[in-house]
């Protein structure tokens, strides 16, 4: 089905400064310096995120780090402050509005709509006729197990119901970019693993697909790139590996002996837990230290060099930005302070 | 048991005091009480003034010289003194000896210089006065005038001249009147029909954000096409109600209801001046009903939707009350005020559609205000995404009519 785009009442200059030689066709998303304030609150500040299409995104970052901000701008439900920002090839999102499925963090029907009805709803608002979202409506509602909810009022389904006939509404019109912001927060553990199956079958079609969250699994699980967020920062951006990367794999290690000389072999972060050693893999490899261990007559039991997760990248990343964030706020203040003792 | 319900009814009110005391509409609350007040004065105020104005005839005097102005002279001096309304004498013409007046000419023709409504003429003499008016005319000042002129032309009267009657049709300054009550039916009509809107468009937007759906809504469609459809939505709603009453109102006048109101037609004629009432009210609906929509979008509860809608609701009676004010002041600036100033242009141009047959004004007025309706529904979603919205500038930099902040480089 070929949806065409509506003209926009509203549209964002292209910026002079952004020549139309440096956006790169083959992404989805383009953001530069994205920023956003509220009442003085910096909520996105400087914000770079590029978005391959036919990509599963994850924009990861602990709650209030900024993340529905930065989608909304994206979306053109707000428009930053400063910075660029261009979606599916245009500078102003809410001209691909068609082309683009949104399920928001609150989710939300009108209570008295039956399902197909609600699905209907959402796809003539992204144009298409009432009378086809109706059908792919009773039609997706029977692929998807709903089917006698069809004629239920959204007041009369359960939570996760109503909130499958929502994420249905966002994909009935069939986008070419998918936007979810915290997708998986109110689904059991059976809906999530179907959502992570949707979300793998609309990349396979060669949607974009970009959602929020802040459970670092699912992204692992999906991603093929991140963006973490942090204090309204990207500390971080690109592929998960890449992410992981940042961290040097962690040893486990396993002795028979409990002392000995080859203790002084082991890395300074090395913390002991029973007859179990854990470090971070030192610089000069794991040769050196096994060596040392053998000649120690430590006793090697077991030991495993695991490469560390998408979790330990993120506590690691989040963790350095909201530290340097809280460092920066605190020196803003300390100069808001001597500032107004120099006035005195 | 009974200290824990109170526990916990004292948390539900601190929380509730505190949010009705912190809210931004509780200044409304606070002087709701004297909206009525103030607004119960103007209606008394305005009303008696328009009625005045509208219904303010003159009877004019054409005599001997001497005797024409013996009349006026006891006019004034007895008026004070008389009970109920004495029309304002004025001299017409100072006869010569055997110069004849022809009354009925006179009242026929519009805009008698110093007497613009001219009800009635007094030709004769004072002791055979000849009142010339219409019938309700001559019935209710024949008793007036036989005073007049005995006090005229006595210096003590004992008896009272038989005031002779020449009764006619009509005359222009019944007419006037006429045309103005019909316009001030109409307004009236207007008036009635868009007061309801204040209430059913206040909360038009409140659904949608309690429902959380205005996100899903701003993400796919422009909020101007929200905001229109909405605006439209609530037009056709209210048609539904028009012709819904309307059809009650024809079977009521064919089953032989008998107070049905009897006015004059208007200048443009009856087919035209319902085209125009219609159209005048879709216009009056969407300039309200965009600026309503626009005051109830930044409301967040159901609660400052109900403290709104008072202070709105006395809003649209301004508005009606300014317009009918200047219903009776044709060709004054005030007219023109009211014609111009968008809200009140709907109900200014409907009674210039009972009181004048020239049609393009009503061309312009119309595009006037469809343009005026399209800048509050601009403004209104521009204000909407700032403050509900969250977008735009977080201080105000550019223009109303440009999108607040799309892309500028850092």
């Amino acid at each position: 089905m070929k949806i065409e785009p509506y003209a926009s009442f509203t549209g964002t200059p292209v910026p002079d400064n952004v020549p139309s030689a440096e956006l790169a066709p083959e992404l989805a998303i383009e953001a530069r310096g994205l920023v956003k304030r509220f009442d003085g609150f910096i909520a996105v500040d400087g914000v770079d995120i590029s978005v391959p299409r036919g990509a599963i995104y994850g924009i990861l970052g602990p709650n209030g780090a900024g993340k529905t901000t930065t989608l909304r701008m994206l979306l053109g439900i707000i428009d930053p402050d400063a910075g660029y920002r261009r979606v599916l090839g245009t500078e102003r999102p809410t001209e691909v509005a068609r082309r683009i499925g949104y399920l928001p963090e609150e989710r939300g029907l009108y209570p008295a709509m039956k399902a197909t009805e609600a699905i209907a709803f959402l796809a003539a608002l992204r144009g298409v006729p009432l009378k086809e979202g109706r059908r792919r409506g009773r039609e997706l509602l029977e692929e998807h197990g709903l089917g006698y909810a069809a004629d239920r009022q959204i007041r009369q389904l359960s939570k996760g119901m109503a909130q499958q006939v929502q994420l249905l509404g966002t994909l009935v019109h069939e986008p070419d970019l998918v936007v979810f912001d915290e997708p998986f927060s109110g689904l059991d553990a059976l809906n999530q693993g179907k959502l992570e199956r949707m979300i793998r079958s609309l990349a396979e079609r060669g949607t974009t697909v970009i959602f929020s969250t802040h459970v670092i699994a699912h992204a692992e699980r999906l991603c093929d790139q991140i963006a973490i967020i942090a204090g309204g920062k990207v500390p971080f951006a690109g592929p998960v590996d890449a992410a992981r990367d940042r961290l040097r794999p962690q040893v486990r290690l396993e002795t028979r002996a409990q002392y000995g000389v080859w203790r002084a072999a082991l890395p300074a972060d090395a913390r002991q837990e029973g007859r179990f050693w854990f470090f971070t893999l030192p610089e000069s490899g794991v040769e050196p230290l096994l060596r040392a261990l053998i000649e120690g007559d430590a006793g090697i039991l077991s030991l495993s060099i695991e490469r560390p997760g998408l979790h330990d990248a993120f506590v690691s990343i989040a963790g350095e930005a909201a530290a340097r964030a809280l460092e920066e706020s605190a020196q803003e203040s300390a100069e808001k302070v001597s500032e107004k003792k120099g006035r005195r | 048991m009974l200290r824990n319900h109170f526990a916990a009814a004292w948390v539900i009110a601190r929380r509730d005091f505190c949010a009705v005391i912190f809210s931004k509409t509780f200044i409304f609350f606070l002087i709701g009480p004297l909206f009525p007040v103030f607004i119960g004065a103007m209606a008394g105020a305005i009303g008696a003034q328009v009625s005045r104005d509208i219904d303010n005839p003159v009877i004019g005097v054409a005599m001997p010289a001497q005797q024409g102005d013996s009349l006026v002279a006891a006019r004034n001096g007895l008026a004070p003194k008389m009970s109920g309304f004495v029309p304002e004498y004025t001299v017409l013409a100072r006869l010569a000896p055997g110069e004849k007046f022809d009354a009925r000419t006179v009242l026929a023709s519009k805009g008698v210089k110093g007497a613009p409504q001219l009800a009635a003429v007094i030709t004769g003499s004072l002791e055979k006065p000849v009142l010339t008016a219409t019938s309700e005319r001559v019935d209710q000042w024949r008793g007036q005038v036989a005073l007049i002129a005995a006090e005229a032309g006595f210096a003590a009267p004992r008896t009272y001249p038989a005031v002779a009657e020449d009764k006619i049709a009509t005359t222009a300054a019944k007419q006037h009147v006429d045309l103005a009550v019909t316009a001030q039916a109409g307004q009236v009509l207007l008036f009635l029909l868009t007061m309801l809107l204040a209430g059913m468009v206040l909360s038009n937007l409140v659904e949608e954000k309690a429902n959380k759906i205005i996100e899903v809504l701003a993400a796919s469609i422009p909020m101007d096409a929200l905001f229109l459809g909405k605006l439209f939505a609530m037009l056709a709603v209210s048609l539904v109600g028009i012709a819904v009453w309307g059809s009650v109102y024809g079977v009521l006048i064919v089953m032989g209801m008998k107070s049905v109101p009897f006015l004059a037609a208007p200048a443009v004629g009856w087919p035209l001046f319902c085209v125009l009432g219609f159209l005048y009210f879709a216009m009056a609906y969407l300039l309200l009903g965009s600026l309503f929509l626009s005051i109830g979008g930044m409301a967040t509860t159901v609660r400052e939707v109900q403290t709104l809608s008072m202070p709105v609701t006395m809003m649209q009676l301004m508005v009606f009350f300014f317009a009918s004010y200047a219903l009776a002041r044709p060709g004054t600036w005030i007219e023109t005020v009211s014609q111009v100033f968008p809200v009140s242009s709907p109900f200014a141009m409907l009674a210039q559609a009972a009181q004048s047959p020239v049609l393009w004004p009503h061309l312009v007025a119309l595009v006037y205000q469809a343009v005026w309706v399209g800048v509050i529904i601009r403004v209104g979603t521009q204000l909407f995404r700032r403050t509900v919205m969250k977008s735009g500038p977080a201080r105000g930099r550019r223009g109303w009519f440009r999108r607040p902040a799309g892309a500028t480089a850092r």
